[in-house]
This record gives C-alpha cells, sequence and structure tokens, in this order.
C-alpha cells in the first residue's frame, strides 16, 4: 500500500512564543491543536485521529484526548525523539488510507527554555534498566559531544572544515531576520560562527541550535476533506522512517539512518532529489544538516562541506534553500524536537505563505527530513515527500 | 554518578578490574559484540560467552567537551578486536588526540566503579 496521494496537510500552526514560563506543556499542546484546526477550517469535533509523542504528559494519547476532549478511534505515540512528527504524518497517511480515520491531529509542545531538564529526561538518563545507559553515562556523554564525534570524523574522512559547516549557521541567519518570532534575528558570518566558544571540538556555539518554549501542530485529512475546505492542497507524495544505531559496536559515522529513509521516501513519491524545490531539514546542529544533504542524495557522500557552502542553501542564492524559517539554528526548537516545525515550513513554502523575502517561487515540491537521538548512536530517521496541487 | 549501577547482565563487565576488559562473543555465529548482552545482536542466539579484549585499540574518533569546569574528552575506540566502544581518552594532553592513534586501556574509578578508559599508546 502506498500513501502517494492517500492524503493532505490540511492544518499547519507554530506557536509563536519562544518562552512560556507561565503555561503548562498540556496548554501549549491546546494552543497549538486549537491554531491548526483553525488553519485547516476545521474543529476538534472533526478530529477522530490524534498522534502525540514523548513531548506529551502522562500517557501521551489519554491524557491528551482526555484534556482536549478528543473523540479520537485512532492514536499513536511513536517516540523516535525529534523525527516523531513527520513519522506522525506518514502513520497518520497510513491510517487515513486504511480507512482508520479521515482527519487526524498531531500536536507537539515543550518547555525546555522555562525548565532546563523534564522529569522524563532526567529518568532515562539515570535508569539503569535502559541497556545502554551504564555503558555511556559515566563517560559524560552528551549530545554535543556526541555530535561532536560524527563532525570530527566527517572532517577527518573527508577534509570537511569548520569554516563549511558556518555557511549553515549562516543561512539559517539569513532566513530568521525575515521571522519577526525567531529567537534569534541577527545575521552572523562565518567569521561569528568560528569565533564562538567551543562546546565540544569542533562544535562552536553557533553551530548549536537554540532551546525555546514552544510547540506546533498540523492537521493531515483524507482527500475528500481536503478538497472540501479553502486551503491550497498539499499532497502527502511519500514517506519513510528508519532507525540506526551502533550495531553491537560496528560504528559507523560516514551516514545516518536518512540514507535509508530518503531512498524509501523519494521511490514511495517517484521523484528525484533534482525535482525538489526547498528542504527544511531538522538542524539540531550545522554537521547534522550537512550528513543528511549527503544522505538524501543532494550531493555525494563527503561533498557537503563543498556543497553547502558560498550561501547555497539561501533563498533567492543559492540553489537549494532550506529551513527558511530560520530552522532550528536560529528560530525554534520547542521540546528540544525539531520534526514538527520542518513540516510547518515545508507547508508554508508550499502554500506560497512563507516570508516574502525567502518564499520560493514555484515552489511546488518540497522535503522535510528529522532526525532524533544523535547521529553518533541511536537514531531515527524520518523524511517527507509534499506537493502542492 | 548514579547511572553506574549495574544491571544484572551488566554486573561481570563491571566488575571487569584489574586491568580486565571483556567483550561478548557468540557461540553460534562467532562475532563479538558490545556493549555486552546476554544475546547476540547479530544473529540473535542466546548462547554467549564472556571474552577477555587485549585492550588495544585506535581512536576512530572523539571529542573534547571545553564548556565546563574541567575539559574531557570522549571518543570511539576501536578495538583490535573489532567492536567500537565509547569511552573517554586520559592520561593524554587533549589537544594532542587524534583519530587514528593507537591506545590503550586503563581502568579509572568512577563513584566507586572501574570503568575501562583509553590513553595514547606512548611512541616507540
Amino acid at each position: 500500500m502506498t500513501i502517494n496521494g492517500k492524503a493532505y496537510i490540511a492544518g499547519a500552526y507554530e506557536h509563536p512564543t519562544r518562552k512560556a514560563p507561565d503555561k503548562t506543556t498540556a496548554e501549549l499542546h491546546a494552543e497549538v491543536a486549537r491554531g491548526a484546526l483553525d488553519d485547516a477550517g476545521l474543529s476538534v469535533a472533526d478530529v477522530d485521529g490524534f498522534f502525540c509523542s514523548g513531548d506529551s504528559p502522562g500517557l501521551g494519547p489519554l491524557n491528551m484526548a482526555e484534556y482536549l476532549g478528543l473523540r479520537a478511534r485512532h492514536v499513536d505515540s511513536t517516540n523516535t525523539g525529534g523525527s516523531s512528527y513527520i513519522v506522525a504524518v506518514d502513520h497518520a497517511a497510513q491510517a487515513i488510507a486504511a480507512g482508520k480515520c479521515k482527519v487526524a491531529l498531531i500536536t507537539l509542545a515543550g518547555r525546555p527554555r522555562s525548565e532546563p531538564q523534564s522529569p522524563a529526561e532526567i529518568a532515562y538518563l539515570s535508569d539503569p534498566g535502559v541497556p545502554d545507559v551504564p555503558y555511556e553515562t559515566p563517560f559524560r556523554a552528551t549530545i554535543v559531544n556526541l555530535y561532536g564525534m560524527v563532525a570530527q570524523r566527517h572532517m577527518h574522512a573527508f577534509g570537511t572544515t569548520s569554516e563549511q559547516l558556518a555557511w549553515i549557521k549562516v543561512a539559517a541567519s539569513h532566513h530568521a531576520q525575515h521571522n519577526p518570532h525567531a529567537l534569534l534575528r541577527e545575521v552572523v558570518s562565518v567569521a561569528d560562527v568560528v569565533g564562538s566558544p567551543i562546546i565540544a571540538d569542533p562544535l562552536h556555539r553557533l553551530d548549536c541550535c537554540v532551546v525555546t518554549d514552544g510547540g506546533g501542530a498540523l492537521v493531515v485529512v483524507a482527500p475528500e476533506i481536503a478538497r472540501s475546505l479553502k486551503r491550497p492542497l498539499v499532497k502527502v507524495r511519500g514517506a519513510a522512517a528508519a532507525v540506526k544505531h551502533s550495531d553491537g559496536g560496528k560504528v559507523d559515522l560516514a551516514y545516518s539512518g536518512t540514507a535509508w529513509s530518503g531512498r524509501a521516501a523519494f521511490a514511495e513519491a517517484a521523484v528525484t532529489p533534482r525535482d525538489i524545490k526547498y528542504v527544511s531539514i531538522y538542524d539540531s546542529f550545522t554537521i547534522t544538516v550537512l550528513m543528511q544533504l549527503e544522505d538524501l542524495g543532494f550531493c555525494e557522500r563527503g561533498t557537503g562541506g563543498r556543497f553547502v557552502s558560498d550561501g547555497n542553501l539561501i533563498a533567492g542564492v543559492g540553489k537549494l534553500p532550506f529551513n527558511t524559517d530560520g530552522g532550528g539554528l536560529c528560530s525554534n526548537h520547542p521540546a528540544n524536537r525539531g520534526g514538527m516545525t520542518k513540516v510547518i515550513e515545508a507547508v508554508r513554502q508550499l502554500r506560497g505563505e512563507a516570508h516574502p523575502a525567502v518564499q520560493v517561487a514555484n515552489c511546488d515540491l518540497a522535503l522535510a527530513n528529522g532526525t532524533g537521538g544523535y547521529l553518533a548512536g541511536r537514531h531515527g530517521s524520518a523524511t517527507l515527500i509534499l506537493e502542492r496541487v | 554518578m548514579d547511572a553506574v549501577r549495574p544491571e544484572a547482565q551488566a554486573a561481570p563487565y563491571w566488575r571487569s578490574t584489574g586491568g580486565k576488559l571483556l567483550l561478548k562473543r557468540c557461540k553460534a555465529c562467532g562475532e563479538l559484540h558490545h556493549y555486552p548482552r546476554p544475546h547476540c545482536p547479530f544473529c540473535f542466539s542466546a548462547e554467549t560467552e564472556w571474552v577477555e579484549a587485549a585492550g588495544q585499540g585506535t581512536i576512530y574518533s572523539y571529542s573534547v567537551t571545553r564548556r565546563g569546569a574541567e575539559p574531557y574528552a570522549i571518543a570511539f575506540v576501536t578495538l583490535a578486536e573489532g567492536p567500537t566502544l565509547l569511552t573517554n581518552i586520559v592520561d593524554t594532553p587533549l589537544d594532542t588526540i587524534a583519530i587514528g592513534q593507537p591506545v590503550d586501556v586503563v581502568f579509572r574509578d568512577v563513584d566507586g566503579v572501574a570503568v575501562p578508559m583509553f590513553r595514547r599508546v606512548p611512541p616507540g
């Protein structure tokens, strides 16, 4: 069964907040749900499928369905970290294609800026029942030094430089200047990035994404419902997910799970990287973007450094505009999970609703990619290809 | 560090004091794996045994964390026997660490448990 053409994204909403000290996570879920349903022209009573992930309080779909007042007949709470929300679009499209629901609501919300480590994160990292924990935490592995090892390996294997990685942040900052909600709106230079303090070699502070409160939501619907609404038609063409891990000690940092999810998504969509007009890539770090562009086939393995240089990712300047909202590097990274905002900006681009300064002309085919966990070890990858029809 | 609370299957690993670095080998397919499990992650046989590694390896990748009170190096070290493990590089000037360098195991106490870390093999 293919999902190509079986579902449409009818609603998309990104919470404007970047810091919400006085709101609960559940409240943010409700606000983004309302925003996405309003955007679609649907009401909460129309929702018969609900999708959430590890950022949802309690048992996810149970607590949230009650809190939101949903009457869902299909729920899913797949947790593959930051890639979860791209997986959720895939799963929602599958459920719609199988007749399990017609209006699927997907929500994300979190407050890591107000509450630096959630109880769930603390429990995970100190739980010796998680089989990998006793072999990793004694060595003070952190998200940044784990991604640092990925970057270090790429530099060693392919000659990639810090200046090349910096171009990814530079491109994101060029886009963020036009986003009034972006946390960081200042345009930065390559020199600014490589001159910022090293957090974990070779990653500088400006190679890292922001930490923000907030959230986002999507509404995925059956074709007949999409056609009954007043919004532009954004069709799901293809999607796929993958999990890559350290494979019993056969560690290979040269590629990520996106090598698998990308290939499968392109096959389902029956398009190639050359057909894509805009990409959203979960930019947890600059190196993440570079690796994903290689794994998706936008450039040959090992050539990502050259590919991203000289503004090639800047809308109106380069060949492959990316993260035109400013991405996680400059704009927003709610719940420390970047997949949701990637889909939202892809939808804006396809509808022609991105900021005029960054809107890609004739944007009829877009790709959103997200990874979750960490590329040096266990991670999920999801790739989604969308078409404006 | 609270995280070093060995569960039953990890206990022999964390008792590997006195310079013993232990890996798991599958009795069915012969593959070595790390981190150690009661089953083989390659063929899923439930028949696995502990074997001692020689403690020699090379740095596959590393990163020096410079934020915080004292910089430290995390690394992936590929053992001569094959598996790559997550560890720290110690007893080595941090700015001289490089991918491909030969390293050997040293045990360091982390909250009362001896865990395997690696140092650069002195030249010559």
